[in-house]
């Protein structure tokens, strides 16, 4: 897997908001067909990390972001099309956001911005989606009820579906499981792994268990800086170049 | 059963329709650290308010079964609230010092609590340093008490937020997740002054961290989905589960 | 005796309690009595002259008998050509207010000075009016003029109901779309507009009622005291309600008793059915709600 170029290379990569830095110098790559997991303490900069990865900046004057970020090689600040990079990339966030509009409505939107206006088409895109995001079978005959009103682990899906009905390269997904059940959250990590074979997974998690379960390689973000990235099998068995690392994944604090 | 501080029978709990509490039977014992944990949204910070019943301000709170505290139904027709929440001290997830002095806040209660009966300068000095020793803030703090307590770190602010109980001599404390909004150094401080608690007040304590319940209490409880699933002190809750879905979240399958 | 029992404190505590609550309650019920005169005395005192007929006939005899036909359809134009100029720049000021606008001392410096526009008196509105819109924009004294100026005063209202409705839509939903690639305004149109309705809609009736019951500003720029015929277009003048009430309850002798508390009773009742529809709209918008 190493010896492919990278999807996601990040160089020094730091984040501001007003005065308080939120990341400090991260440098990391991310490689095709692998889910990368992000573990570490709340405050950590995780989750300015995924903001950061899709220019989040631009809607945010608080947030200043410094550093390199090459998407497939290309500087992601140069690209001049935010918006067709911002749909390549999918995200997942911890709180199911269902758009208040029809589960149908909520699938069909990506495609739609992006300029698919024929039913058939949505019509196939939105099916395809919610199969592969694991709730079909539970709204097939309810497409047009609210998308906001599912349960939070349904909701959780639907973004998903959501996400994926961009057609991303990249899917970032920010602790996605912290307001869903277990047996959603175990249909959620099933449907990673089936992914993986055809996209790149960033998993930002608050459970290191599940990075064990679902990463291939795993960085450790504390107090905004990147501990260390190591193959995930290394770090959970010892091997771990920083005592903070094996403090952290023992539980000592978090 | 003089060694049970808190004991619910048959709790059930609804916000509207929601029913947030299933049946929950819980014997806490007294001067112990009893932890609580399971998944977010399994009723653990729901069951912790019950217990000095602050849930009921939200007017749509329903709920049924019984809780005693020290042996007295909480939910007794001559139960005074603020007799139940002087003996029943609350810490919260993000601390939340009220934007007095340093002095002010551990007063606060105290004051209160005392009515219009007079307190000379000196006793207020003496219950404050008492309250500031017992979390280990006296020596940081002493030569600024006038401060406003907002200014202090979120490790000291925490630590206030204890010392503020503990003028008025409850029994019980109960906390939320104390430590979630603290970094690593202040974690293991925090957890290491509730630790030095024992004995001296029953701790009923919320956490998501596994790790902590299995480092800072001696009893544990895991709830899922409203229910309470299986009680044991906590090493053997860790070592031998009883239940798999216990074993699973110990685990790590889910949270 | 129960650990938790009441103590002499507690009882001091609660007869506090008691009495502040008390307190606090009457003050509330002191703010009610006066409407409630109000709308009595109107009612025992304006119902004699109400009928079909005078809300239908030309005022007659110098204006102490017949109807105020002409002053309720003035009103409705005056309001509606108000509405017409005041919401869309309204909601769209609101809209770049709230999604646009950096946070630095310009947008700050336009906040205060939509809050200053609402606290101007409406008599130094109504002699920008005729200053502006009759005089310097030669519109004379007119149904438009008028309007500006009522648009001009009501603006705030529009703007305020705006971006509160719109910050109320939670932000989760604009990052949901932004990181599907939509632009803002994709989000605006698709997402954000759609859930606050109800809120600008709200700011919108209230405006309605405002502009129905403001004298001052319409005196000096359009409306007439009488005309007994309707205008034909916006740079006709027209009477209008208000100032009806205003003339036949101070200018003209002879004016039955009734009629001028007929004339309020009519607009009061224009304003509160208005209000009615307002709240019962909120509602019926916030059971919809989608979130």
């Amino acid at each position: 897997m190493v010896d492919n170029a990278p999807k996601l290379s990040v160089r020094n990569l730091s984040v501001r908001y007003g005065d308080k830095q939120a990341l400090n110098g991260i440098s990391l790559d991310v490689f095709p067909n692998e889910i990368f997991g992000i573990i570490g303490p709340a405050n950590s900069g995780k989750t300015s990390f995924l903001r950061a990865l899709n220019r989040m900046e631009e809607f945010d004057a608080n947030m200043t972001v410094e550093g390199d970020i090459l998407f497939e090689g290309q500087d992601i600040t140069a690209i001049r099309n935010v918006y067709a990079l911002r749909r390549k990339v999918g995200v997942v966030f911890p709180l199911p956001v269902g758009l208040p509009m029809s589960i149908y409505e909520n699938v069909a939107f990506a495609p739609k911005l992006a300029g698919i206006k024929k039913k058939a088409e949505l019509d196939e895109i939105v099916e395809r989606c919610l199969i592969r995001a694991a709730l079909w079978d539970e709204v097939k005959d309810r497409l047009d009820a609210l998308g906001s009103l599912l349960s939070g682990g349904q909701q959780q899906r639907l973004t998903i579906a959501r996400a994926l009905s961009q057609n991303p390269e990249l899917l970032l997904l920010d602790e996605f499981s912290i307001a869903v059940d277990p047996v959603t959250t175990m249909r959620i990590e099933d449907v990673l792994k089936e992914l993986k074979e055809e996209i790149t997974i960033v998993l930002v998690t608050n459970l290191v268990q599940q990075a064990r379960r679902l990463a291939d390689r795993t960085a450790f973000f504390l107090e905004s800086e990147l501990v260390e990235t190591a193959e995930t099998e290394e770090l959970f068995s010892g091997v771990v170049k920083d005592q903070r690392t094996r403090d952290y994944v023992e539980g000592r604090f978090g | 059963m003089a060694d049970i501080a808190i004991e619910t029978r048959d709790l059930n709990l609804w916000y509207g329709t929601f029913q947030a509490l299933f049946d929950v039977n819980i014997q806490v014992k007294k001067g112990m650290i009893t932890s609580l944990i399971g998944p977010s949204g399994c009723g653990k910070s729901t069951l912790l308010r019950t217990v000095n019943r602050v849930n009921e301000r939200l007017g749509y709170v329903r709920t049924t079964g019984s809780v005693d505290v020290l042996g007295q139904d909480a939910f007794g027709e001559d139960v005074e609230l603020a007799r139940l929440r002087k003996e029943v001290g609350m810490v919260f997830q993000r601390p939340n010092p009220l934007p007095l002095s340093i002095r002010d806040n551990v007063l606060f209660s105290h004051r209160i609590h005392r009515g219009n009966a007079k307190a000379s300068k000196s006793d207020e000095d003496v219950l404050l340093e008492d309250a500031l020793r017992q979390v280990l803030l006296w020596d940081d703090v002493k030569d600024r008490l006038n401060q406003n307590a907002t200014s202090l770190s979120l490790e000291e602010q925490q630590k206030l937020c204890i010392a503020r109980l503990l003028p008025v001599k409850p029994s019980v404390l109960l906390m939320d997740e104390p430590t979630s909004a603290l970094d690593p150094k202040a974690t293991a401080a925090l957890e290491e002054l509730i630790w030095s608690f024992r004995g001296s007040y029953t701790i009923l304590i919320v956490t998501h961290n596994m790790a902590q319940a299995r480092r800072a209490s001696e009893d544990c409880a895991f709830m899922l989905l409203g229910k309470m699933m299986e009680v044991a002190p906590t090493a053997d809750l860790f070592l031998s589960p009883q239940l798999p879905e216990t074993a699973d979240y110990i685990e790590g399958r889910y949270g | 005796m129960s650990l938790f029992a009441r103590t002499g404190l507690d009882e001091h505590n609660r007869r506090v309690e008691w009495l502040v609550k008390t307190l606090f309650l009457l003050m509330t019920v002191l703010l009610i009595i006066p409407v409630a005169l109000i709308m009595g005395i109107l009612i025992q005192r304006g119902a004699p002259v109400l009928s079909w007929g005078f809300l239908t006939e030309v005022p007659t005899n110098g204006m102490t008998a017949g109807g105020i036909f002409t002053a309720l359809i003035g009103t409705v134009w005056i309001v509606a050509v108000a509405l017409l100029a005041s919401v869309p720049i309204g909601v769209a000021a609101a809209v770049y207010l709230s999604e646009y606008a950096p946070d630095n001392w310009l947008t700050r410096a336009i906040n205060l000075a939509i809050i200053n526009l609402a606290g101007v008196p409406s008599i130094v509105h109504a002699l920008f009016g005729l200053g502006a819109f009759v005089v310097f924009f030669g519109f004379g004294r007119s149904i438009l003029a008028a309007s500006l100026t009522l648009a001009v005063m009501t603006l705030p209202i529009v703007i305020v109901a705006t971006r509160e409705s719109l910050q109320a839509v939670p932000h989760a939903f604009r990052e949901a779309c932004w990181n599907m690639g939509a632009t803002r305004w994709q989000t605006i149109r698709r997402v954000v507009l759609p859930n606050s309705i109800s809120g600008i809609l709200t700011g919108v009736i209230l405006e309605v009622s405002r502009t129905a019951g403001e004298t001052a500003p319409i005196m000096f720029t359009g409306a007439a005291a009488f005309l007994p015929f309707l205008p034909q277009g916006v740079l006709d003048q027209t009477m209008a309600m208000s100032l009806h009430l205003y003339v036949v309850s101070t200018q003209v002798p002879d004016v039955p008793d009734a009629l001028p508390f007929g004339v309020a009773l009519v607009l009061i009742s224009m304003v509160l059915v208005m209000n009615a529809t307002s709240i019962a709209f909120r509602i019926y918008l916030r059971n919809k709600r989608k979130w």
